[in-house]
């Protein structure tokens, strides 16, 4: 749906049963779309179930081909239709539509919505690319190129569309076509004119840039540029592949994000921990500009994508993190408990997980609420795009002149690290009390979790806990319980405290 | 109101229905799920379904999904499709899971899907061996959200009709009781039994209860008003236990809420007067409250697209109350019975639509050109960039809109659009 709602054109009829049109939601209310999805639902109901579900499916689709008079359609299986065994590709067929009819086998009991969309995206380009359309003698022109991956409810694809067009501009390189999103029928159908592809996100585009490569011969540039380096390292090699000059494009004198990050007012930035979790490929760069770019140290790494976890597990281990492979986003939560970290990146899930553990967060990867396609031009790709994602990460941190304030006056009633950090106001303790009264009214939540083993404190070490920076003072608890635990004391005094310390201190 | 006594003639022909089949643009049962689990504190709902399903109930829910939530989604994978026996395997591990992580949970419903009806598992039987398994813990019940059988509101009547014969029999020899039927929220509960409780009405109960301990008797001396026109089965199931429905119109508005207290309160035989001066000063606040959207909304033209059932009720409220024409009137499934009293009060011009072609339905609305268009959050935004305005329906059933109290709030959601678009100069 992804790719059909992105394209042009186009239109994808699904069997489907009644209330699965829900999906219709996520492109008109979250990306704020102004007009319906080009799909078409059959909607079938318990009545129709063993005798005509397949004539339903034929009606709709002969119904969508006369009203919205597509140049392509695509056909295929919802999982509970995916069960009733209707064949869409043959019903299809038979209709003898007029136009190109592109079967889906999307196998719903075994994949998710990425590979969906990878798959759909490289069963359209494979039916309709023209492989007699090549690129003309570069003699005398620019460069050309495709830029594939963009498509419907992509974290910032609208705007990184932007960014790498201008990109190439200031390499001199003209773009074919994008796609999927916007891109018609006829746009893949020429997708051969151009000289190379950019595989502006692997998780939607990379099947179809590979079969390009094989089927055309056309290479592709699979350097994603989401961050400073990335970006460099993308413009030379597209640079080099295009045989242009890059000098100019590195000089980009919009890039302010270097210069922010080295002024003396990011210090407080360093060694920051961070905990990633998003798709592959957002995670994967914003580990790189946390760690290269901003300084941070990388607590905790993964993604939801095991298409991916090749990469994933390849950059962890750069990073010297375990990398966390999974799509149950408790089993995020306690890696992030785990680590203890002092950012949180990640999707609206790790948002919501940060929100209640009291740690900021900002979020890198769909999926996203509608708060993340925004109005203005915010980028993640290219120069911009870093001067966008270093606002957007340091933005929740306590400032540093906050964080010392907040440790020298702790016990100041009205300066108290249990107020929290005047930006997170809606973390703030009067307000949640109110907001969720179920929910632990401190800030020190992390303190607050239960433990496995329950240790007594004496009131005097309890006290000194208390003089530890709240977003470390639930790890230092755990790890004194521990050490208490494994030298066989039964209670935690002051003595115990200070023991850990030097013993975690090694 | 005397649509029945009209001098012996025949009952006031009533309008053509249009029925169609095509494309539906309607929520599942399972969103039901999202407003029962609120209300019924000490139950959990496990979905068998598909990814599909766990998406849909994590974008209807929204942010609400974070809050530790009491449903879950059991997703059936390949393997599962393989052998049936595996799944009644994996299920009652995962139930086994679930009640050791969550024991304070008293009643837990298999909530079936369109996946799980289509390979005929028969949660039926699971749930009857669960719950002799975990009997005298947690109730394990069972009924049906999926798409291929429930529309929306449909879920919240495939779940009470589970619910009834759990509730605790009434012998024939007991008081009258009064159950008010559909959840509601907290706030118009207790609205209403304040109501209720100055007429001289009771004991009053509801279904849903808040807790599975406290489900009310039902019995032959059991009457029940519904809150919701959606509840065509639990209707039934309730009837065969003995009790009584009382007709009524639904308390939508001043003249809703009044009517449907009056049934009540003739039921249990209370004053004239005395319902009369209990009824007043509530009446004349919503009253007052719908008096000030009047202005905005008089002579507007409204269509309903299907979604809930409330349409006709609520039709009819805009119709009586704040003088709206209704243009067309679309439900997902009409039950006359239930809606008798509400079909006499709109207006003979009204285009009553049962189903959907939304295709088609879309068109007749483009033709129209209504002021105002009530419709699923699928269609609302491309029909305001078509220039139409819109009301998105689901609110309507997540927001309180019951009861005199509510009654100014209710018109409001439908003179917002109206009037933000005075407003807006951009």
């Amino acid at each position: 749906m992804r790719v059909a709602t992105a394209m042009q054109d186009l239109h994808y009829v699904l069997h489907a049963p009644q209330g699965d049109t829900y999906a219709d939601l996520l492109f008109t209310m979250i990306e704020r779309r102004g007009k319906r999805p080009p799909v078409t639902y059959t909607t079938f109901q318990a009545r129709d179930l063993g005798k005509d579900t397949a004539s339903i499916f034929q009606n709709a689709a002969r119904d969508a081909y006369e009203r919205f008079a597509p140049k392509a359609l695509l056909v295929g299986a919802s999982c509970t239709a995916e069960l009733i065994q209707d064949d869409p590709a043959g019903l299809a067929e038979a209709l003898e539509l007029p136009c190109p009819v592109i079967p889906l086998e999307l196998p719903s009991y075994q994949r998710k919505e990425n590979w969906g969309a990878a798959e759909t995206f490289y069963r359209v380009v494979r039916q309709l690319v023209d492989r007699d359309v090549r690129p003309s003698p570069r003699e005398g022109r620019r460069p050309l190129v495709n830029l594939l991956g963009p498509c419907a409810l992509g974290f910032r694809h609208r705007d990184d569309v932007l960014e790498v067009r201008k990109l190439l501009w200031n390499l001199g390189i003209d773009v074919n076509c994008v796609a999927p999103l916007d891109a018609a029928p006829d746009d893949i159908r020429t997708l051969g004119r151009a000289d190379f592809n950019i595989v502006m996100y692997p998780e939607v585009g990379g099947e179809a840039a590979r079969w390009l490569d094989q089927a055309l011969h056309q290479p592709a540039i699979r350097t994603v540029p989401i961050g400073v380096g990335a970006t460099r390292d993308f413009i030379a090699e597209v640079a080099a592949l295009a045989g242009v000059d890059a000098t100019e494009a590195l000089a980009d004198p919009q890039s302010r994000m270097p210069w922010w990050s080295r002024s003396v007012d990011s210090t407080y930035l360093t060694g920051k921990r961070v905990f990633i979790f998003g798709d592959a490929t957002h995670a994967i760069a914003a580990a790189r500009i946390a760690h290269e770019e901003l300084g941070f140290e990388i607590c905790g790494l993964g993604c939801y994508n095991r298409e991916f976890a090749r990469e994933m597990r390849a950059a962890a281990a750069h990073y010297g993190v375990e990398p966390l492979i999974t799509d149950d986003h408790l089993e995020v939560e306690d890696a992030i408990l785990n680590a203890s970290p002092e950012l949180v990146l990640g999707t609206q899930m790790e948002r919501h997980i940060a929100k209640r553990f009291g740690i900021p967060c900002a979020v890198i990867s769909s999926p996203v609420h509608v708060q993340d396609f925004p109005a203005r031009h915010s980028p993640q790709m290219g120069f911009e795009g870093a001067n966008v994602i270093f606002d957007t990460w340091v933005h929740p941190l306590v400032m540093g002149l906050e964080e010392h304030l907040l440790t020298m006056f702790r016990d100041d009633f009205e300066f108290s690290d249990e107020a929290g950090p005047s930006h997170l106001h809606g973390a703030a303790p009067v307000a949640r009390q109110q907001a969720e009264p179920a929910m632990p009214s401190t800030r020190g939540e992390l303190a607050e979790l239960p433990t496995a083993t329950t240790i007594a404190w004496t009131a005097e070490a309890e006290q000194e806990l208390k003089k530890v920076p709240f977003f470390v003072r639930g790890k230092v608890r755990r790890n004194t319980e521990a050490f208490a635990l494994s030298q066989g004391r039964g209670a935690v005094d002051l003595a115990t405290l200070y023991d850990a310390k030097a013993h975690y201190a090694r | 109101m005397s649509g029945e006594s009209v001098l012996g003639c025949a009952p006031a022909a009533q309008p053509q229905v249009l029925r169609e089949r095509g494309q539906r643009e309607v929520f599942c049962g399972l969103t039901g799920i999202i407003w029962m689990h609120r209300k019924m504190q000490d139950a959990f709902f496990l979905v068998v379904g598909s990814r599909t399903c766990a998406h849909l109930l994590q974008s209807a829910a929204g942010v609400m999904i974070f809050a530790e939530p009491r449903f879950a989604t059991a997703i059936i994978e390949e393997r599962d499709l393989a052998g049936m026996a595996d799944c009644q395997d994996e299920l009652d591990r995962m139930v086994d899971k679930l009640l050791t992580r969550r024991p304070e949970i008293r009643t837990l419903f298999l909530v079936g899907s369109c996946p799980s009806e289509v390979i005929k598992l028969d949660l039926g039987k699971t749930a009857q061996r669960l719950d002799a398994k975990f009997a005298g813990s947690t109730r394990i019940l069972n009924y049906s959200g999926s798409g291929i059988e429930t529309t929306f509101t449909e879920g919240e009547d495939a779940c009470l009709t589970a619910l009834v014969p759990e509730m605790p029999s009434a012998d024939a020899d007991e008081a009258a009781n009064l159950l008010v039927v559909g959840a509601l929220p907290d706030i118009v509960e207790d609205q209403f039994k304040r109501l209720f409780d100055e007429l001289g009405i009771g004991p009053v109960h509801f279904l849903p209860a808040k807790r599975m301990a406290e489900l009310p008797k039902v019995g032959p001396n059991t009457v029940f008003l519904l809150a919701q026109p959606f509840l065509t089965e639990t209707t039934g199931a309730l009837q065969r236990r003995g009790a009584k429905r009382l007709d009524a119109l639904f308390p939508f508005g001043a003249e809703g809420t009044t009517d449907w207290l009056r049934a009540a309160a003739e039921a249990f035989g209370i004053d004239r007067m005395h319902f009369n001066r209990v009824v007043a000063p509530g009446r004349e606040r919503a009253k007052r409250a719908i008096a000030h959207r009047r202005e905005r909304l008089e002579g507007k033209r409204i269509t309903f697209l299907p979604d809930s059932q409330l349409e006709l009720p609520l039709a009819r409220f805009l119709h009586t109350e704040l003088g709206m024409m209704p243009v067309e009137v679309g439900t997902p499934y009409l039950n006359r019975e239930l809606n008798a009293r509400e079909l006499a009060l709109l207006p003979a011009s009204t285009r009553l639509s049962e189903g959907q072609d939304v295709d088609l339905q879309l068109d007749r609305v483009r033709l129209d050109r209504p002021d105002l268009t009530v419709c699923g959050l699928g269609l609302a935004n491309p029909l305001e960039a078509e220039g139409l305005s819109t009301k998105w329906a689901i609110e309507l059933v997540f927001s309180p809109i019951h009861g005199f109290e509510q009654a100014g709030d209710l018109a409001e959601l439908f003179a917002r659009p109206l009037r933000r678009r005075d407003i807006l100069r951009v």
